[in-house]
């Protein structure tokens, strides 16, 4: 019997971001499931952003610690770093400094982090907050303001907290991250609650929780793989907008990441083990449909752009 | 897929003779199509239906194993295309490449690192599967020497015979015969050679061709020889091929029974850049490969693509588990400290792992929550302050320790006062949130 090629249609598409205003960045717009070119059109790679923080990275571990050593006492530098000597095509401002059980700093300080970042880089900005929900309607607010008009992506916006985060991202027109915990439905849900305040669903950007390889990544690969199945094959819209893989935050606070070799010998290098702990999470959630993805150790990063150039 | 009733009656003798024990070849067709009966019950059918009827029944990707005795590895017998669906079945098994034209001490390092491959990872076992042993010396002395070799310092790895040449296989292949290795390198040009080899000496042949249509050709070619055990390679090499080329043979397998790709796959994953050949890797694990060769097995790289494997092959439905009992971590003496959590393997290594870290001795109760998390399992009425209360009164720690006092996580700080009332006599302290702040909360108890 002949092979025929079992190819797919699929009746929806998933929506086109583009971020920044000088140097842009453009993701998501493909009508096929992750890297099946063979079978329909994928415009855009994935885009990498580097995280960078308001504050030192005192609580990172040593291996992706020591990269930015020298940079990474302040942001602006950190910043430049990033986009000028790794050629980072955006950056990931994390607002850890703004939660109240760390430095508790104000949403003016953020808005002021905000704007000297901006001034010194001219890849697109991702403002994200410290996860803690109320102090994030605050700074993202603040934010959201200080960043008018540059197209940057704000988040998280999550149940308890996403009315404000969409109206500031909405009146300064930027991108917003929607994040739900790792659940198809409630991932819908929260996309409808935003489109419902008259937010464009084609800014959205989907964050169904990441979790780090050897932690919960199944859970997240799977529902990646639902989502991406419902926009596709089922053209539904509340699905479409792409996502996001917040990798490095998950990934270097696990033990994998941190145990010496002394300790566990049988691990292997400390280092080569942190940065392929941050590859793998990210390679397979690229297998199971993010378009964007948020992390920290360059060499992690240029592997996985790497595997980026044979997979298009 | 499976033929529908209708179908299965149109091959059935349509006497209506009963001997099956059905009161027509329609009931007993029904029954079929449903598998609540076996065909041997009609004594009638004829071998044409047998054999039509036993293909349509088998499994969309033939059951393969790899090697023989304890550390066999079954491939195949895959389902879904989506792990959300359904289970997947087989665990992709990892190989490692040795070139016969390596010198012995490389060689030699080689399998010592294959037999000191072994992690134990949320209670399971893991380990590099498999020797792929290549005849890039093109000298079949050579190539039989150092199969034998392997052979003799790793009894029960199974092995990988990589050569497409029929004579260098066949010594080598007959030397180790009773392991069962796997012959890869079936083509065009030698089918006939390498069928007849893998027949004689009952072992599983690897089959490659560039492109499915070379290789739905190939392997029907080859089953008309008489092979029925096949593994293939479609020659992928770039991710993008790969992707295609396994995503392609698993759709045509399972949603069209295509028999002639219904095998596992094998892929060669081999890079000079090993942070990318991790990621190959990852790419096979994830889609559809059965066998994924290395070039290197560096133990960091190892444990990324154990844990994978592991996370990608895990029931979607039932969560991993780990035992219900006391743990001791460290040298924990009666004074140490008790803490409380819930049988998921996930919280189980995490809560473990950082009171390990804290290096304060500490006992860890462990209760059977079905393998669910801490906030699912008490959402979902498992870990509730009765329950709890039972289980530290029945575990008879209470004789083990010279305190009462139970450490409980902080995402459930509500159940403490209820716990209190169960356990009468006991104190009960609420310990931190997240398990990342186990160490700095236990060293502070001083
Ligand atoms: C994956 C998941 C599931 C999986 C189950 C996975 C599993 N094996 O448990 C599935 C899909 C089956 C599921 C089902 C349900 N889930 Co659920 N689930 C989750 C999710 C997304 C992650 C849970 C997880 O794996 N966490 C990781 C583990 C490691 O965390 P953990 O066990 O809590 O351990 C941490 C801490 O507690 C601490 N810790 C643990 N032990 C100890 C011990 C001590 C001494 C200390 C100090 C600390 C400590 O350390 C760990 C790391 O920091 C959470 C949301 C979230 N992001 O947390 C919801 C969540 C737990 N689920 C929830 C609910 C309600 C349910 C359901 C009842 C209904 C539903 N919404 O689907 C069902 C119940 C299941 C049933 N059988 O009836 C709610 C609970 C609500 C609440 N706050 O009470 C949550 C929080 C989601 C939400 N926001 O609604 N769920
Ligand atoms: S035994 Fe065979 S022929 Fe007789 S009724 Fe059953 S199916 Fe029909």
């Amino acid at each position: 019997m002949a092979f025929t090629a079992p190819k797919e249609t699929y009746s929806g598409k998933v929506f086109e971001v583009a971020i920044g205003t000088d140097k842009t960045a453009v993701f998501g717009g493909e009508n096929v499931l992750p890297f099946h070119s063979f079978e329909g059109n994928i415009p855009h790679r994935p885009v990498i952003a580097y995280e960078i923080q308001d504050v030192p990275p005192d609580d990172w571990p040593e291996t992706v610690k020591k990269v930015y050593e020298g940079v990474s006492g302040d942001p602006v530098t950190w910043a430049k770093y990033c986009q000028d000597t790794l050629n980072a095509q955006a950056i990931a401002l994390r607002l850890v400094g703004t939660h109240p059980d760390r430095e508790n700093r104000s949403p003016e300080d953020a808005a002021k982090t905000v704007k000297d970042v901006l001034a010194a880089i001219n890849v697109p900005l991702i403002i994200l907050g410290s996860n803690q929900i109320e102090k994030d309607s605050a700074v993202l607010v603040s934010v959201s303001e200080a960043a008018k008009g540059k197209n940057c992506i704000i988040g998280k916006a999550q149940e308890g907290n996403y009315k404000t985060i969409a109206a500031a991202a909405m009146a300064n027109n930027h991108k917003l991250i929607a994040m739900s915990e790792l659940d198809i439905n409630l991932s819908k849900q929260l996309n409808i609650l935003i489109t419902q305040m008259g937010f464009d669903k084609e800014k959205l950007i989907t964050d169904p929780m990441c979790s780090a390889l050897g932690y919960g990544l199944e859970y997240t690969y799977s529902v990646m793989e639902r989502i991406r199945l419902a926009a596709l094959t089922q053209n539904d819209t509340t699905m479409q907008p792409p996502m996001l893989a917040d990798v490095g935050m998950y990934v270097w606070k696990i033990k994998e990441t941190q145990a010496s070799e002394s300790d566990l010998p049988q691990w292997g290098l400390l280092a080569e083990r942190g940065i392929a702990w941050e590859t793998i999470t990210a390679g397979s959630l690229l297998m199971s449909g993010a378009e964007f993805l948020i992390m920290r150790h360059p060499e992690a990063a240029k592997a996985v752009e790497k595997f980026i150039d044979e997979l298009m | 897929m499976a033929l529908t009733g209708v179908e299965i009656f149109k091959l059935l003798p349509k006497t209506n003779c009963k001997k099956c024990g059905h009161p027509t070849c329609l009931a007993f067709a029904m029954k079929l199509a449903q598998r609540q009966a076996s065909l041997d019950a009609c004594p009638d059918v004829s071998e044409e239906a047998k054999k039509v009827l036993g293909e349509a029944s088998a499994p969309p990707i033939r059951s393969i194993t790899l090697g023989s005795g304890d550390k066999a590895v079954k491939m195949g017998e895959e389902n879904v295309l989506f792990r959300h669906e359904k289970r997947f079945v087989n665990p992709c098994a990892f190989a490692v490449e040795v070139k016969d034209s390596m010198s012995d001490d490389e060689i030699n390092k080689i399998v010592d690192d294959v037999l000191n491959s072994e992690i134990d990872r949320v209670g399971q076992k893991l380990r590099i599967d498999a020797i792929f042993v290549s005849n890039a010396s093109n000298d079949a002395g050579r190539f039989e020497g150092v199969v034998k070799a392997i052979a003799s310092k790793a009894p029960a790895v199974p092995l990988i015979i990589a050569t497409n040449n029929p004579a260098a296989a066949e010594t080598a292949v007959k030397a180790v015969a009773d392991k069962k290795p796997l012959l890869y390198g079936a083509d065009e040009s030698n089918a006939d050679a390498m069928a007849n080899i893998a027949k004689t000496y009952k072992i599983p042949l690897g089959v490659t061709a560039k492109g499915l249509d070379a290789l739905t050709a190939l392997t029907e070619k080859i089953k008309g020889l008489g092979v029925e055990d096949m593994v293939i390679d479609p020659c992928a090499k770039t991710a993008k091929e790969i992707i295609e080329a396994n995503t392609y043979i698993r759709r045509a397998a399972i949603k069209k029974n295509f028999k002639a790709l219904g095998y596992p796959v094998i892929t060669l994953a081999q890079r000079d850049d090993k942070m990318l050949e991790a990621l190959i890797a990852a790419l096979g694990v994830t889609k559809y490969s059965s066998i994924v060769v290395l070039s290197s097995i560096k133990k960091w790289k190892n444990l990324s693509l154990f844990t994978l494997r592991q996370n990608i092959y895990t029931d979607p439905q039932v969560p991993m588990q780990v035992e219900q009992k006391v743990y001791k971590i460290g040298e924990a003496t009666p004074e140490s400290p008790l803490t409380i959590t819930t049988n998921f393997s996930l919280t189980y290594f995490i809560v473990s792992g950082e009171i390990e870290n804290s290096k304060v001795p500490t006992r860890l109760a462990v209760m059977d929550c079905e393998g669910l998390s801490v906030l699912t399992a008490w959402a979902a009425g498992k870990f509730t302050a009765s329950k709890i209360a039972q289980f530290i009164q029945e575990s008879g720690i209470e004789n083990e320790i010279t305190h009462k006092e139970l450490i409980i996580p902080g995402y459930v700080a509500i159940l403490s006062g209820a716990i209190e009332d169960k356990l009468p006599g006991w104190k009960v302290t609420v310990g931190p949130r997240e398990a990342n702040a186990l160490p700095a909360f236990l060293k502070s108890r001083g």
